[in-house]
């Protein structure tokens, strides 16, 4: 080979490569990306039912119930306009606790159902997690809008 | 008073750093030695001011002074002496000083042991350290003075977070430092070669050792901290591909290329203007991980920050340090082209393929690190990106990565024969996945990832006999003691963190493969059974430890009829800031882990536990001190020893003559 043609070479391979490498890293982001619902969104539908996405907001007061097994665990996720019942099988975060923050991950069940594969708490009293306040603020704006809406109506 | 003379301190280092950033530049510019001299003193006043900073600001926490708003919300009277002292670097505050004292003492450092540097050269490597620690120190005084008074003083602290009160705390962030802000001084060496223009075989070789132990601290610093995560977040995972892990693995990965870049450079004086944009882009992902972790903009126990001015300072920093030395690499990188050419057949295309993964790996991670935040900034909605993602983009990336780091070092510089190089590798390929694919039947777990894993740890470690019984074949009828310490330091580095990676993959694979677990509920006096061991769940007592009260839970584990050892997982409840926390209690074995956590209690009088069975997964932390242990080697060869004194008498000539 000429020293031209080598150096073709070696530069096409090398674009070759960083070409599928690329390749591979957007189809594998394309494929799990994991997108967030309020519970509002989840309630009135506009959940995906078969791709596994997260839900945030706080734990239902009384809402937590062991069944007998003791490790698995139902409860409710609400932005408080909204509560969608979730259930879990294994341990929980330390910092898990009716009224506060938490974020889940999982699929929706046919019988609306989430079943969660993952449960995330805040790690420290100070601060909720972002998705959770989120969710809040959310359903609390719309409630107001709602509200104004309905004064402006009357 | 004492708070107050740490802040004057402070600001004194200011000072020097805004000294040290400027009169050596212009030094180097006018020529004018004098100037160029003003920066070594700088740099080692500013360490002083430093440290003394430091020591007053610990010195708060240890005397439980509540007048200062940083010691009053992160100790405590009654915190252990210990979390006081590293309770001062977990917090936003505290830890840009440490991040400001880590850069000062490599600064020192630099002015100790490289000075044979010529002295233009290394006025413009102070001067650019300079401006660096200038951008911390300035960040620190104006966004996150340490030293705030709290007018009241409060009559008690509000304690450490109890996560970070435990002794891999102790030492992950000062390590975790040290190699981000070592990066600092490969990205001044290249910033000071760009100005230079000077960019040879003997510029790679005094940024080399630098880069390494740079590399070796970073590498330790992750691993403490996935230690860390492995027995203090109570449920036996490693890595969680988590932002604040995320970032710090992206310069760790640009950090793996620079030093191979790096390599080529020396050897060939190949890959220049490669190696600056590596140095530069490693740096860069050091302050980007700075940025992600300290700006609030994750949560997650690492941000502290949730002020907004702090993000957008760091941040305008970060786009100031990006932006600069991009603009002066556009301009002066058409300037260093050349170097020894190759073929495709040589160890350089090997070590440029690795490159191009790793530089591809790279981008991937902060993609997925990145692209979440980035959604969120501009209000398209939240997305999150988890470890499936990962790993489908790491094990294809990673696995021609691994096949060709055993491949190059058989390779030689330049030009090769492919036929050469496939005769004398074919047969351990082959036994390889021969083998690999053998232990996943003998563990019973054959899907095409664990054989995949074996293979490649398979092929890591005969390449590696393979290439030392090479190396040790040189020189025939030595002893095999002498014909090894006829090997240079540096070879015995890249062959050590070659066969850690081995080491650690094998780790990985078998976790990820046959690692069982079991979440159930016991009360004492019960057994389980997992892989193998038995469990009795004895009995729960209270216990009291200095700032928190636990649940103290005794398992025995058994294999058959022998008693293996006795856990006591516990359930703290730390008293300032009321709040839970697991602590497992683990037995460790060269093969495997017994790892056992307790749960909440249940209103029956039963607890919840869970217990996991770990298979070798001390081998990935064994993997990682191979690869450190390999860093030190490298960084400690002789060449660069022998290269100083040489230049050392070099200069002594120079100035008799």
């Amino acid at each position: 080979m000429k020293p031209r043609t080598k150096r073709l070479a070696l530069l096409g391979g090398a674009a070759a490569l960083f070409v599928g490498a690329i390749a591979l890293v957007l189809t594998a982001f394309q494929q799990n990306l994991v997108f967030f619902h309020t519970p509002t969104d989840v309630a009135e539908g506009r959940a995906p039912a078969e791709r596994a996405f997260r839900i945030g907001g706080l734990v239902e007061e009384g809402s937590i119930v062991r069944e007998a097994d003791g490790v698995t665990v139902r409860f409710a996720i609400t932005d408080t306009a909204q509560a969608i019942p979730v259930t879990y099988r294994g341990s929980l975060p330390d910092l898990f606790q009716e009224g506060k923050g938490a974020v889940v991950q999982g699929k929706l069940g046919p019988d609306g159902l989430f079943q969660a594969s993952e449960v995330l708490a805040k790690h420290d009293e100070n601060y909720m997690p972002v998705e959770a306040q989120y969710a809040i603020d959310k359903a609390q704006a719309q409630a107001q809008a709602q509200a104004a809406a309905d004064t402006v109506q009357k | 008073m004492i708070a107050e003379l740490g802040h004057l301190a402070l600001i004194l280092a200011l000072v020097l750093s805004l000294v040290q950033a400027t009169v050596p530049l212009v030094g180097a510019n006018r020529n004018r030695l004098a100037l160029m001299a003003v920066g070594r003193p700088a740099a080692q006043g500013q360490l002083l001011f430093i440290v003394f900073a430091y020591v007053c600001l610990t010195w708060t926490f240890i005397t439980s002074d509540f007048s200062v708003a940083l010691a009053a919300s992160n100790s405590h009277t009654a915190t252990p002496l210990i979390y006081k002292i590293t309770g001062v670097w977990g917090n936003h505050e505290g830890s840009l000083v440490l991040w400001a004292m880590s850069l000062s003492l490599w600064t020192v450092a630099v002015t100790i042991f490289s000075r044979n540097l010529p002295e233009p050269f290394m006025a413009r490597v102070l001067g650019v350290l300079g401006w660096i620690s200038a951008g911390f120190l300035s960040f620190t005084l104006v966004t996150s003075n340490p030293f705030h008074r709290l007018i009241p003083a409060v009559a008690e602290g509000r304690d450490l977070n109890p996560l970070l009160q435990d002794p891999g705390m102790i030492i992950h962030p000062p390590l975790l430092y040290m190699g981000y802000v070592g990066f600092a001084v490969a990205f001044a060496f290249a910033i000071a070669a760009l100005l230079t223009g000077r960019m040879d075989a003997a510029w790679a070789r005094w940024s080399r050792p630098w880069t390494t132990i740079a590399w070796v601290f970073l590498t330790a610093g992750i691993a403490v901290g996935s230690g860390w995560a492995y027995y203090e977040l109570g449920w036996g995972g490693w890595w969680f591909w988590d932002p604040v892990e995320n970032a710090s693995f992206m310069p760790w990965l640009l950090g793996t290329a620079l030093m191979h870049s790096l390599a080529v450079t020396e050897k060939r004086g190949a890959f220049r203007s490669w190696t600056i944009l590596l140095a530069i882009s490693t740096f860069s992902m050091s302050l980007l991980g700075t940025f992600l972790v300290r700006s609030g903009v994750i949560t997650s126990v690492h941000a502290f920050a949730t002020d907004p001015t702090r993000g957008l300072y760091i941040l305008a920093l970060l786009v100031l340090v990006i932006g600069v030395s991009l603009v002066l690499f556009a301009w002066r990188a058409p300037k260093l082209s050349g170097g020894g050419t190759f073929s495709l057949a040589s160890r350089e295309s090997s070590l440029l393929a690795n490159n191009v993964l790793l530089a591809v790996a790279t981008g991937a991670v902060m993609l997925g690190t990145l692209y979440p935040l980035f959604l969120d900034a501009l209000n398209l909605g939240k997305i999150s990106v988890g470890p499936p993602y990962f790993e489908a983009t790491f094990v294809p990336l990673m696995t021609p990565v691994v096949i060709l780091m055993m491949v190059g070092p058989f390779v030689r510089w330049k030009n090769d024969d492919i036929n050469r190089i496939m005769r004398r590798l074919s047969v351990s390929l082959i036994v390889s996945i021969a083998l690999g694919l053998g232990a996943a039947v003998l563990i019973g777990h054959v899907t095409w990832r664990t054989v995949l894993g074996l293979s490649l740890a398979a092929w890591v470690l005969i390449a590696s006999i393979k290439l030392l019984m090479g190396r040790m074949a040189d020189r025939q009828g030595a002893s095999a003691g002498a014909r090894m310490r006829g090997i240079p330091a540096s070879w015995w580095g890249m062959w050590l963190a070659h066969l850690g990676i081995g080491i650690f993959i094998i780790g990985v694979t078998m976790v990820e493969s046959i690692d069982q677990h079991v979440d159930m509920k016991m009360r004492p006096g019960q057994t389980a059974q997992l892989a193998g061991y038995t469990f009795t769940f004895r009995s729960v007592e209270g216990v009291q430890g200095p700032n928190f009260d636990a649940a103290r839970a005794t398992i025995d584990v058994a294999r058959g009829e022998r008693h293996m050892t006795t856990l006591t997982p516990e359930k703290r409840l730390y008293h300032a800031q009321q709040m839970p926390m697991t602590e497992v209690s683990i037995h460790v074995r060269p093969l495997r882990d017994v790892y056992v956590s307790l749960g909440d209690r249940l209103e029956d009088g039963s607890w919840l536990v869970s217990l996991y069975y770990k298979p070798f997964i001390s081998w990935i932390w064994v993997g990682c001190i191979l690869m450190g242990l390999g860093g030190i080697f490298a960084a400690a060869d002789r060449r660069y020893r022998k290269l100083a004194e040489r230049r050392v008498a070099a200069g002594a000539l120079q100035q008799t003559t």
